[in-house]
C-alpha cells in the first residue's frame, strides 16, 4: 500500500551530517542528496498537514461568511463578518447558548462523577485483597469492550419505565442522562486506574496507617494526590468523549432546551442543511474550540493516557 | 444523589487509636447524611412503586436498599464499601439493559405493540369512536390549566361537569354561568376566548372526554369548541370471548396469539400488544426480503469498513510517524501539531463538516477542486463508501501517528544497529525487525480501534446517513449504513414503524460478533497476565 522509508530514514549512519560528537560543520550537499533525506519528508508533511487542516480551515471561514449557505461559502475567507454568530445566539427556538451550557454541565459532572467512581473502585482493587477480586477486574475489562450505545433500545425502554415511577429522572431529563452515562464509568477507567494505583509505593499507605490515618483518609490525602495525572487524563477523555456523544442524548433528550450540542447543532442540518450551513458553521466553531483547546493542551498527558493503558509490551 | 460512597470506619482494626477519633466522627456523619439521603430517595421511589402497585420492581428495589444499608453500616467487608456506588450504575445501566436488550430480542415491542392487551383493549375502545346518532348536543367551554385543555360541558339538563382527555367528567356545581345557563368559567381554570381556540384547533379537536372509566359509556367530544356530542366506540370488546365486534359491519376481531386482534380474513385493528414472540425477530432478520438482503450487504459493509478504516489509518500513522522520526527535522513540532489537529476535532462535527464538504451539488470539493463538476460524493454507492473511509481516515490517522510515534522511540537501538552490522537494507530492517517489534505493542490498540470503527456511529449517521437508500426495501436503510446505525433506524427511524423487538434482536447480533472480538484481542494481548 505504501512505501514506508527510504534508506537514510532507518539507516542514517553512514550519510549522517553533524552527527553526535561532531563538530557540527555541514557538508556540502547536493540538492538530491538533501531531498533524498529530509526534503521528501517535507513535502510529506506539507501534503498531509494541507490534508489535515483544510477541513477545519473551510469552517472556520464558513462561519465568518454571512452569506450563511453551502454554495455562498466556497470561496475560503472572502467576507469577515460576525452575522452567523448573531442569527446563532437569537434563535429562540433553537437555543445554541442553553445547548453549550447543558453540554458543559453534562460533561463536567458526568466526568467528574466518573473519576470519582473508578478512583474508589480503583484504590479498592489495588489496596485490597478480597474474594472475586480477579473476577470482578476480568468482568471489568471483558464489559469494557460493549460500548453501551449497543443497548440504546434497551436504555430507552428503562428511561422509559423510570418516567412513570420517577418523572424527573425518566425521558428527557438530563439528571437521568447523567445515569445513564454513570453506567460506564467504571468499564473504561478502572483498570487505567488501577495500573496507575499500583506504582504508588505500599509503604506510604502503611506508613499512614501506623500514624493512625483510617483507609479513608489515606485514600483522600495520600492515594488521591500522588495519582492526580492520572485523574485528569481519565476525566478528560471523559469530557471529550461525551462531548462528541449523539446516541444516547438524542434518544433521551428530546425537549430542545434540555438538548446538548451534538444533538442541537445536528438538529440545525438535519433537514436543510445547505441553507444554514453558515449557522452551523458558526456554531461548530463555538464547540469545537474548547474541547479543541483542552486537547491540544494537554496532549501529552492524553497521549501518555491512551499508550500507557496498552503498550505495557 | 447516591453517586458518592459514604465512607466506612475502619472497623477491621481493635479500637485502640485515640489520635483519628475527631475525623471518624467526620466520617460517620458524612456516612450518616450520605445514607440517609440514598434511603431516603429509596423510600421515596418504593412508595410510588406501591402506589402504582409494580410488585416486581418494589420487590427488587427493597431488596437492593436493604443490601446497600447492609453494606455500609456493618462492620468490615470494607471493599464492597468502595466497589458499590460505581458497581450500582454499572450493574444498572450497562448489565441490565444488555440483558433486557436480550429480553426484548424475543418480543414483538415496538409501535402499536408496546402494553398490556387490557391498555391494547383500551386504546382500540377509545380510538374507535362513533357520534351516536341523534344524540343531544352539550354546550361546551374550552378552558385551560398547566398547558392542558379540558371541556367544561353543560349538558342539556342544564348540570354542569368537567374534563379532558383521560379524565373523566366531573360535576362542576360551582362554575360560573352566563344568562342562557351554560357554564363559562370555573376556579383554577382560564377560559379560552374564540381567537385562542381558533389557534389551538387540532388539540382542542383531539380532546375526548369520558362519561367514566368504562370506556363503553362513550365519550364527549367536539367538533367546533362550542358544541360537543357523545361518541361510543363503533366496535364493542367482549370479555368472556375475546373478542371485538364492529358494530356497523358485524365483522368479529379474535386474539389469534400474534399479539393482536385480527378478523378472519386476516384484517387487523391497528392496536396490538406486546407478546413473546420466540426467535421471530431472527428469523425475520434473516429470511423477511425487506430485511434480509440490506441485513447482508450491511454486515459485509460493517466488517470492510472496520477492517479498511484501521489498517488504512494503521499505514498512513506509520508511514508519517516513520518520515518525521529524525531527530533534527526543521518543523517537526508544528507539523505534529497540526496533524493532530482531526483527532482534536469533535466527531460528531467532523462528518457534518465533510458531509458540506463533500456535498455534489453545492460542496468545496466539487465547485473548487474540480470547477464546479457534479461528481456524486455522496449520493452514489460505491463513492459514498469511499468518502466515508476517507473522512474515517481523516478522523482516524493522528491517533495511530501518535501511538506509532510512541512505539517507534520505545525500539531498542541496539536490535537494528546489529541488522545495519549484518548489511540488512532499510527496507529489510522495516519489515524483519521493526515492524513485528511495533506490532507486539500496537496490536491490541489496533484490535480496540476495530471494535469502536465497528460500532462508529458518529462518522456515518452525520455522513452520509446511511445513504444512498437501498432500492427494494421500506426501511430507511442504506449502502453505508453500519449494523448500529441499521439498529437505531430500525428503532428509532421515521422509515417504518418503530421495531424495538427487531432492533434489540440485532444489536444482540452485534453483541455476539464483539464477544468474538474481544475473546480474540484477550488471547493475543495477554490482558490476563497482568491480573494478579
Amino acid at each position: 500500500m505504501t512505501t514506508f522509508t527510504d534508506p537514510q530514514a532507518v539507516a542514517p549512519a553512514e550519510t549522517r551530517a553533524g552527527g553526535s560528537g561532531r563538530v557540527p560543520e555541514q557538508r556540502k550537499r547536493t540538492f538530491g542528496q538533501w531531498f533524498r533525506h529530509k526534503g521528501w519528508r517535507h513535502v510529506v508533511g506539507v501534503v498531509t498537514t494541507l490534508f489535515a487542516v483544510f477541513p477545519l480551515l473551510y469552517v472556520l471561514s464558513a462561519a465568518l461568511n454571512s452569506n450563511g449557505t453551502m454554495a455562498g461559502s466556497n470561496v475560503l475567507f472572502s467576507r469577515f463578518d460576525t452575522g452567523n454568530f448573531e442569527a446563532l445566539f437569537s434563535n429562540p427556538s433553537r437555543p445554541f447558548g442553553r445547548w453549550f451550557m447543558n453540554t458543559m454541565i453534562i460533561g463536567v459532572v458526568t466526568s467528574a462523577a466518573t473519576v470519582f467512581l473508578g478512583a474508589l473502585a480503583a484504590y479498592a482493587f489495588s489496596r485490597m485483597r478480597f474474594k472475586g477480586r480477579r473476577v470482578s477486574l476480568l468482568s471489568l475489562l471483558i464489559l469494557q469492550m460493549f460500548p453501551q450505545l449497543l443497548a440504546v433500545v434497551a436504555i430507552f425502554l428503562l428511561l422509559n419505565a423510570i418516567t412513570d415511577v420517577v418523572p424527573w429522572l425518566g425521558l428527557g431529563s438530563q439528571l437521568g442522562l447523567i445515569m445513564v452515562y454513570l453506567g460506564g464509568a467504571l468499564g473504561v477507567n478502572t483498570y487505567l486506574m488501577y495500573g496507575f494505583f499500583n506504582t504508588v509505593p505500599k509503604s506510604l499507605d502503611e506508613a499512614a496507617r501506623i500514624d493512625g490515618a483510617s483507609h479513608v483518609q489515606v485514600f483522600f490525602t495520600i492515594i488521591l494526590p500522588l495519582v492526580t495525572p492520572i485523574l485528569a487524563v481519565v476525566g478528560l477523555l471523559a469530557f471529550i468523549g461525551l462531548s462528541s456523544e449523539f446516541v444516547i442524548a438524542s434518544v433521551v433528550l428530546t425537549d430542545p432546551d434540555s438538548q446538548t450540542l451534538a444533538v442541537g447543532l445536528y438538529s440545525y442540518v438535519a433537514q436543510q442543511r445547505s441553507e444554514n450551513w453558515g449557522v452551523f458553521a458558526a456554531g461548530a466553531v463555538l464547540a469545537a474550540v474548547p474541547v479543541m483547546a483542552l486537547f491540544l493542551f494537554l496532549q501529552k498527558y492524553i497521549t501518555t493516557g491512551l499508550v500507557s493503558g496498552s503498550v505495557k509490551g | 444523589m447516591l453517586t458518592s460512597a459514604p465512607p466506612g470506619p475502619a472497623a477491621t482494626r481493635p479500637p485502640q487509636k485515640t489520635a483519628a477519633r475527631s475525623d471518624s466522627t467526620l466520617g460517620l456523619l458524612a456516612k450518616i447524611v450520605l445514607l440517609g439521603l440514598v434511603d431516603a430517595f429509596a423510600v421515596y421511589v418504593l412508595i410510588t412503586l406501591f402506589l402504582q402497585e409494580k410488585w416486581v420492581i418494589l420487590l427488587v428495589g427493597a431488596a437492593v436498599t436493604v443490601l446497600i444499608n447492609w453494606i455500609y453500616l456493618r462492620r468490615g467487608g470494607l471493599p464492597a464499601k468502595y466497589l458499590a456506588p460505581g458497581i450500582f450504575f454499572l450493574v444498572v445501566f450497562q448489565v441490565f439493559v444488555m440483558i433486557y436488550s436480550g429480553y426484548v430480542a424475543f418480543t414483538n415491542y415496538g409501535d402499536g405493540h408496546n402494553s398490556t392487551k387490557a391498555d391494547a383493549v383500551n386504546a382500540i375502545q377509545l380510538s374507535a369512536q362513533q357520534r351516536v346518532p341523534d344524540s343531544p348536543a352539550y354546550r361546551v367551554s374550552v378552558l385551560e390549566a398547566d398547558g392542558d385543555f379540558h371541556l367544561l360541558a353543560t349538558d342539556p339538563d342544564g348540570g354542569v361537569s368537567v374534563g379532558t382527555t383521560g379524565v373523566p367528567l366531573e360535576e362542576a356545581d360551582d362554575a360560573v354561568t352566563d344568562g342562557t345557563g351554560k357554564g363559562v368559567e370555573l376556579e383554577g381554570y382560564r377560559t379560552l376566548q374564540f381567537g385562542e381556540v381558533l389557534a389551538n384547533q387540532a388539540d382542542i379537536l383531539a380532546i375526548t372526554v369520558p362519561f367514566s372509566d368504562d370506556p363503553e359509556d362513550g365519550s364527549l367530544k367536539t367538533s367546533d369548541g362550542s358544541n360537543a356530542y357523545v361518541y361510543r366506540p363503533s366496535l364493542s370488546y367482549d370479555e368472556t370471548t375475546s373478542t371485538f365486534t364492529d358494530l356497523e359491519t358485524g365483522t368479529t376481531y379474535a386474539d389469534t396469539g400474534e399479539g393482536s386482534f385480527r378478523s378472519a380474513e386476516g384484517e387487523q385493528l391497528s392496536t396490538g400488544w406486546k407478546i413473546n414472540v420466540g426467535f421471530d425477530n431472527f428469523v425475520k432478520a434473516f429470511t423477511d426480503p425487506n430485511i434480509r438482503g440490506p441485513l447482508v450487504q450491511v454486515v459485509l459493509w460493517t466488517f470492510t469498513f472496520a477492517i479498511v478504516s484501521v489498517l488504512s489509518t494503521f499505514a498512513l500513522g506509520l508511514f508519517l510517524a516513520n518520515a518525521f522520526n529524525l531527530p533534527d527535522l526543521r518543523g517537526k513540532r508544528i507539523y505534529r501539531i497540526l496533524m493532530i489537529l482531526p483527532y482534536a476535532f469533535p466527531a460528531f462535527l467532523a462528518g457534518l463538516v465533510w458531509s458540506g464538504l463533500l456535498n455534489p451539488e453545492f460542496g468545496f470539493v466539487n465547485n473548487t477542486f474540480f470547477g464546479g463538476a457534479d461528481i456524486p460524493w455522496l449520493t452514489d454507492p460505491l463513492l459514498a463508501k469511499v468518502s466515508v473511509l476517507v473522512v474515517n481516515l481523516w478522523l482516524g490517522f493522528p491517533y495511530m501517528f501518535l501511538v506509532c510515534t510512541g512505539a517507534l522511540q520505545s525500539l531498542p537501538e541496539e536490535v537494528t544497529e546489529a541488522a545495519r552490522m549484518d548489511g540488512a537494507t532499510a527496507w529489510r530492517t522495516f519489515t524483519a525487525i521493526k515492524l513485528p517489534l511495533l506490532l507486539v505493542s500496537v496490536a491490541p490498540l489496533l484490535i480496540a480501534s476495530f471494535a469502536f470503527n465497528f460500532n462508529n456511529f458518529n462518522v456515518i449517521y452525520m455522513l452520509t446517513d446511511g445513504g444512498p437508500r437501498f432500492d427494494g426495501t421500506t426501511a430507511n436503510i442504506g449502502h453505508t449504513d453500519i449494523l448500529i446505525t441499521m439498529v437505531y433506524e430500525i428503532a428509532f427511524g421515521t422509515g417504518v414503524g418503530r421495531d424495538y423487538g427487531l432492533a434489540s434482536a440485532l444489536s444482540i447480533i452485534i453483541f455476539i460478533i464483539v464477544a468474538v472480538i474481544s475473546a480474540i484481542s484477550f488471547r493475543q494481548t495477554k490482558a490476563l497476565e497482568d491480573i494478579n
